[in-house]
C-alpha cells in the first residue's frame, strides 16, 4: 500500500518540489557550520550594511554581520519548531479526537465544547500572551504553538472515528473481544492516518508562520541568536536604508511555507484523489 | 427563528465561562504575580507593605475567589485599572481602540468578498484554463506569504522607493490643518497598506473555498436541469449556482473573525496603528495584566457574537437550516 502510495505521490511534480525544498532546508540545518561563509555572529565593524556584493550575496546587517550566513543558520529553528508544535499538536489532537469520536457521549460533548472555547479565541493573542508572561524561548515557542493549534486535528480525528467505529473490521475486533485501547490505536487509528498526515504537514507551515512572526515581534527567539523572523525586525528598523535586511529573511520563510503547503497539498491528493479540488 | 436565536444564546453560557476560565488561567501562568511587576523593582517596598497591596487587590485569597471577584466586575463591565502609568480603566482604553480595528477588519472583509467571489467564481467556471492555474498560483502565494513580510516590501516599494503613501500611523501631521475632505482622503491614504495587507491571507482562503463550492454545485442535478430547460449559461452560473455556492460562505467569514482580530496585532505594530492589536501587544509587553484578559475575553467574545450572527444569517438565507434546527 505504501509503495504504491509513495510512486503516485513521485508522479505529482508540484509535492516533489515541495519535497525538494523541505530536504533542502534539513540539508541546510544540518550542514550549516559548513555551508555559511561566516560564522552567524562575526561582527565587522568595517562592512556595516554593505549592499549585496560578491562577498556578501545578502548584504550584511546593521553590525556587519554576513545575512546569507544568518539565514543560513536561522534555518534549525524554523525546521525544529514546526516539528515539534506540530508533533504536540497532533499528539493532544490524536488523544482527545479519538476519545470524543470513539466513546461519544458525555466525554464527546465535554471535548467538543472545549473545541469551541479554544476556537472563539484569537490564537494569536492567546500565543502572545501566555509566551510573554513564560519568558520567550525557542521550547516554551514549541509548546506554546502545539498546544494552541491542535483544535483542527481534534475535529478532524473525531470525525474518522465517527465513520470508522461503525465499520465491519472494527466490530469484528470487538467481537474478538479486543481491548478499547487496542481497537483505537491498532485498527481504527491507522486507517486515520492519511487525513492526519496531510493536516500535519500543513501544520508545520503555519508553525513555521507563528514562529516568525512572534521573532519578528520580539517575543520569540532572542537575538543575538538569528531567526528569520528576527532579522525581519531589523529589516524593519533600516526600511529606509537596507532592503536587503527586509527581503532575504522573508523569502527564506516564504519559500519555507510553500514547500511545506505543497508537500501537503501533493499527499492529499495522491491519497484520495476525490479531494483534488 | 427566534427560538434557534434564544437556543443560540443558551449555548453561549458555557463557553463564555470557558473563555473566561482559561483567560484567567493564562494571567495565573506568569511567574509571581501582578504586584512583583510594581514591587521587585521598588528598594523601599518592604514585605509588609508588598502584603499590603497584594491584599489590597485582592492576591492574598484563593484563586477561585479571585476568579469569582472577577467574573462578577466583569459582567458589569468593570475591567479594572491598567497597571500601565495611566492607571485608566481598561474598559476605557479597549473601547478607544476598537473603532479603528474594526473599521480595518470590516474594510478588509468588503475587500476580501469583492475580489476573492468573482476569482472563485471564474476559475471555477473555466476549471483548468490559464486564468485558473494563474489563480491557483496566487492562491498558493498568499497561504505561505508572512503578513509582516509583505507589510515590509510593500513599505520599501510604495513607501520609501516611489513616496507615494504613508508607512506609518493614521494621520499626517498636516491632518489638523486641512480641510474635511481633505481629513478623509489623508485617513483613507493611511488605510491602503494596512487594509491590503490584512486582507491578503483571506483573498486566497476565500477564493480558494469560492471556487471548491461553486465546482461542487455546477456538478448538482438542478443545475443539469436549469442548463437543459435551456436558459442560458450565464443565468445558470449568476442565479442558479452562485446563490448556494455563497451560503457557505457566510460561515466562513464568522469562523474568519478571530484570525483577522489576531492579525492586527501584527499589522498595527508595523503600520503603527492605534488599535486594539497595538494596544493588546504593548500592553502584553508591559505585563498589563488587567488589559491583557480584558482584550482577551472582548475578542473571545467578539467572535462569539460573529459567529452567532452568521449562523442566524445563513438560517435566514437557508430555508433547510430553519427546518432542521
Amino acid at each position: 500500500m505504501y509503495g504504491d502510495f509513495l510512486r503516485r505521490l513521485a508522479k505529482d511534480k508540484l509535492a516533489m518540489v515541495g519535497l525538494f525544498v523541505v530536504l533542502v532546508l534539513f540539508f541546510v540545518a544540518i550542514f550549516a557550520n559548513v555551508l555559511a561563509p561566516y560564522p552567524p555572529d562575526e561582527i565587522d565593524v568595517e562592512n556595516i550594511l554593505v549592499e549585496p556584493t560578491r562577498e556578501h550575496p545578502m548584504g550584511t546587517d546593521p553590525l556587519g554581520r554576513d545575512v546569507l550566513s544568518r539565514i543560513i543558520h536561522g534555518s534549525g529553528v524554523s525546521l525544529s519548531v514546526g516539528f515539534v508544535a506540530v508533533g504536540i499538536s497532533t499528539f493532544i489532537g490524536v488523544i482527545l479526537g479519538a476519545t470524543s469520536g470513539y466513546y461519544g457521549g458525555l466525554a464527546d460533548r465535554i471535548i467538543m465544547r472545549f473545541v469551541d472555547i479554544m476556537l472563539c479565541f484569537p490564537t494569536f493573542f492567546l500565543i502572545l500572551a501566555v509566551i510573554a508572561f513564560l519568558q520567550p524561548s525557542i521550547w516554551n515557542i514549541m509548546i506554546v504553538i502545539g498546544i494552541t493549534s491542535w483544535m483542527g486535528v481534534t475535529r478532524l480525528v473525531r470525525a474518522e472515528f465517527l465513520t470508522l467505529r461503525e465499520r465491519d473490521f472494527v466490530r469484528a475486533a470487538v467481537s474478538q473481544g479486543a481491548s478499547d485501547l487496542r481497537i483505537i490505536f491498532f485498527h481504527v487509528l491507522p486507517n486515520a492516518m492519511a487525513p492526519i498526515l496531510v493536516a500535519a504537514t500543513l501544520g508545520v507551515a503555519s508553525a513555521v508562520l507563528v514562529e516568525s512572526s512572534l521573532s519578528f515581534l520580539g517575543l520569540g527567539v532572542q537575538p543575538p541568536n538569528p531567526s528569520w523572523g528576527n532579522m525581519l525586525t531589523e529589516g524593519k528598523d533600516n526600511i529606509e536604508i537596507a532592503w536587503w535586511l527586509s527581503l532575504y529573511p522573508g523569502l527564506a520563510i516564504f519559500i519555507t511555507v510553500m514547500g511545506y503547503n505543497l508537500l501537503g497539498e501533493g499527499i492529499r491528493d495522491t491519497l484520495d484523489p476525490r479531494l483534488r479540488r | 427563528m427566534s427560538l434557534y436565536i434564544l437556543k443560540r444564546l443558551l449555548l453561549m453560557i458555557p463557553v463564555l465561562l470557558g473563555i473566561t476560565i482559561i483567560s484567567f488561567g493564562v494571567m495565573k501562568l506568569a511567574p509571581g504575580d501582578p504586584v512583583s511587576v510594581v514591587t521587585d523593582l521598588n528598594p523601599n517596598m518592604n514585605k509588609e507593605a508588598i502584603e499590603r497591596i497584594r491584599a489590597h487587590y485582592g492576591l492574598d485569597q484563593p484563586a477561585y475567589v479571585q476568579y469569582a471577584k472577577w467574573l462578577k466586575n466583569m459582567f458589569m463591565l468593570d475591567f479594572g485599572r491598567s497597571f500601565a502609568p495611566d492607571s485608566r480603566p481598561v474598559i476605557d482604553k479597549i473601547m478607544e481602540r476598537i473603532p479603528i480595528t474594526l473599521l480595518i477588519n470590516v474594510l478588509s472583509m468588503i475587500l476580501i468578498l469583492a475580489v476573492a467571489i468573482p476569482l472563485g467564481v471564474m476559475s471555477a467556471v473555466k476549471q483548468n484554463s490559464l486564468f485558473d492555474k494563474g489563480t491557483t498560483v496566487f492562491v498558493f502565494i498568499g497561504f505561505a506569504i508572512p503578513t509582516f513580510w509583505l507589510a515590509l516590501l510593500l513599505m520599501i516599494l510604495f513607501g520609501v522607493k516611489l513616496e507615494w503613501l504613508p508607512i506609518s500611523g493614521l494621520r499626517s501631521l498636516t491632518y489638523a490643518g486641512l480641510s474635511a475632505p481633505g481629513k478623509v482622503l489623508d485617513i483613507a491614504q493611511h488605510l491602503i497598506l494596512p487594509v491590503f495587507v490584512s486582507s491578503f491571507g483571506g483573498l486566497a482562503g476565500m477564493s480558494r473555498y469560492m471556487r471548491s463550492n461553486m465546482l461542487e454545485v455546477i456538478r448538482q442535478d438542478y443545475i443539469t436541469t436549469a442548463r437543459s430547460k435551456g436558459l442560458d449559461e450565464r443565468t445558470v452560473i449568476f442565479k442558479h449556482a452562485l446563490r448556494n455556492a455563497l451560503l457557505p460562505v457566510i460561515t466562513l467569514l464568522g469562523l474568519s473573525i478571530p484570525g483577522l482580530i489576531g492579525g492586527s496585532v501584527i499589522f498595527e505594530t508595523i503600520f503603527a496603528i492605534p488599535g486594539m492589536g497595538q494596544l493588546f501587544y504593548q500592553s502584553v509587553m508591559g505585563r498589563d495584566y488587567p488589559t491583557v484578559m480584558g482584550i482577551l475575553v472582548i475578542g473571545a467574545v467578539l467572535t462569539l457574537v460573529g459567529n452567532l450572527l452568521a449562523d442566524v444569517m445563513y438560517s435566514v438565507a437557508d430555508p433547510r437550516i430553519r427546518a432542521a434546527s
